[in-house]
């Protein structure tokens, strides 16, 4: 108790560059998949071999695709090398996730939609994105605590964040400073989690009035994730 | 008016939806299209606004060939209703009434407003304005639907088994709503559906079609039930099956669709 009261600025610190390492990764392999899992959808015989292999990437073991990376780089420590490595895991479960989205949306509305009058990329951004919204907010949700978890792999490098709460903590045997990282790392992903949930009210109130259906895409979504 | 000159839809697997179709649907009236499922009529109908496109023949409104409109100019300018409405869900109901018109670019402002009003004509009270279409019974949805196909004051309004999924008590009152929002708009309604008694109600001209868009027969509801065109129209009106005997009946009034009780037909 005593080390974490009189490291609390470290621990700000820590915390505060753990998040520049979250949310880049966070935000990109959103933008990322999106098209990606568009082109899965809409192309089906991409569909298959595109998902299989987003979904392998998540199979790499995250330090040895860290040090692969790095070397191309030249720098393991670089945050770059972080922040690829996390975007491509990120985008491991999104793609799939972008893909079962649109996927879910509802071929009545999508045909109505069309017979109303809508071109298809004024369909695609006014009808099926927002529709396929909840389960994107689904996916990305799981996104989000994977990405706030694995940034600590980043600790093995040397590279800031809490990860270096726990490899510090473990050379010099101060456990208070292993579980400062630990329940720093989880309340950083709830945190962020709760923000993203909010975000998606306000973005979207019409799901809310509809709860029904679009949770049960968003469960079923993340049962396959 | 609309008319269908030769027209085959026939898919990459060789299936033919419709064969060789041909028909003159005439302007500011009701035309229904009937028949089992199976039988082309929703294929006939998205020709129209070109969902489908034919692979041979042409189709002509007013004279002009419509494969030469470029298609989604050509659905923003024709009303279409189909069965659960179709609205879409992450839009309020004033704002679904306003899709076409703000897509051919009217002012929000003016959208609204007139969104407002359509919600008048449609018999909808303007308190659901701000809901969503899920917080609407089925009923209502479809009014919404109507009042979004009559936005842009189309021509010509296509109508897909609109009131198909409602009870018989609401669709009913849809029906009778129609007739009247039909008395005062003048618009060329296309409609299909599969239930007979329905299209009777509703059509000035009825087409009641076989598998492949074959044309049984055409004519008004009193000329089909009067004189059916073989076996295939006399079973499918009911007019040889004792449960539902419609019958054309003179009046002094005029003449008349009763049912072998001599009541007009439960709607």
């Amino acid at each position: 108790m005593n080390w974490i009261l009189q490291n609390l600025p470290y621990l700000g610190q820590s915390t505060l560059a753990h998040l520049q390492l979250s949310i880049p990764p966070i935000v990109l392999s959103f933008v990322l998949s999106v098209p990606l899992g568009w082109l899965a959808n809409r192309f089906r015989p991409v569909r298959g071999p595109l998902l299989t292999i987003a979904g392998l990437l998540y199979a790499i073991p995250s330090l040895p695709l860290l040090l692969v990376l790095g070397t191309f780089l030249g720098s393991l420590r670089s945050d770059a090398n972080i922040i690829i490595t996390l975007t491509l895991y990120g985008m491991a479960l999104m793609v799939r996730s972008t893909a079962d989205a649109l996927a879910a949306v509802e071929p009545d509305v999508r045909q109505s939609a069309t017979a109303i009058g809508y071109g298809p990329w004024g369909r695609f951004f006014a009808v099926d994105f927002p529709l396929a919204g909840p389960v994107l907010l689904a996916g990305m949700r799981v996104v989000v605590v994977s990405t706030v978890s694995l940034v600590t792999v980043g600790g093995v490098l040397g590279i800031n964040g809490l990860g270096l709460l726990f490899t510090d903590g473990l050379q010099r045997a101060i456990i208070a400073e292993i579980v400062a990282g630990i329940v720093l790392t989880v309340v950083l992903a709830l945190v962020l989690d709760a923000l993203l949930v909010l975000l998606g009210r306000a973005l979207m109130p019409w799901s809310r009035a509809t709860a029904a259906p679009s949770r049960r895409q968003a469960r079923k979504v993340l049962a396959t994730a | 008016m609309i008319e269908f000159r030769s027209v085959t839809k026939q898919y990459p697997d060789g299936t033919r939806a419709v064969e060789d179709f041909s028909l003159v649907i005439p302007s500011r009236k009701t035309t229904v299209f009937v028949g089992s499922s199976g039988c082309g009529k929703t294929t006939i109908l998205r020709m129209i606004n070109r969902m489908v496109d034919p692979t041979s023949g042409s189709i002509q409104i007013d004279g002009d060939d419509i494969g030469a409109i470029e298609p989604v100019g050509l659905r923003r300018s024709i009303g279409y209703v189909m069965q659960n409405s179709g609205l879409l869900p992450h839009r309020k109901v004033v704002d679904n009434i306003a899709t076409v018109p703000l897509l051919k670019g009217v002012k929000k402002k003016d959208a609204r407003e007139q969104a407002l009003k359509l919600m008048d004509t449609v018999g909808l009270d303007r308190a659901f304005a701000d809901r969503y279409p899920s917080q609407l019974s089925g009923g209502q949805q479809q009014r919404v639907g109507v009042a979004r196909g009559l936005a842009v004051d189309p021509n010509i309004l296509l109508m897909d088994e609109p009131f198909g999924a409602v009870d018989p008590l609401v669709r009913s009152d849809l029906q009778e709503e129609l007739i009247r929002l039909q008395r005062d708009l003048d618009k060329t309604v296309v409609f299909v559906t599969h239930d007979i008694d329905e299209a009777f109600y509703l059509g000035d001209q009825v087409v009641i079609l076989q598998k492949g868009g074959h044309i049984a027969q055409v004519g008004t509801p009193s000329e089909i039930l009067s004189n059916p065109a073989d076996d295939f129209v006399a079973n499918f009106v009911g007019a040889n099956r004792g449960k539902r005997a419609l019958h054309i009946e003179e009046t002094a009034t005029g003449s008349i669709l009763v049912d072998d009780e001599g009541a007009p037909p439960a709607r």
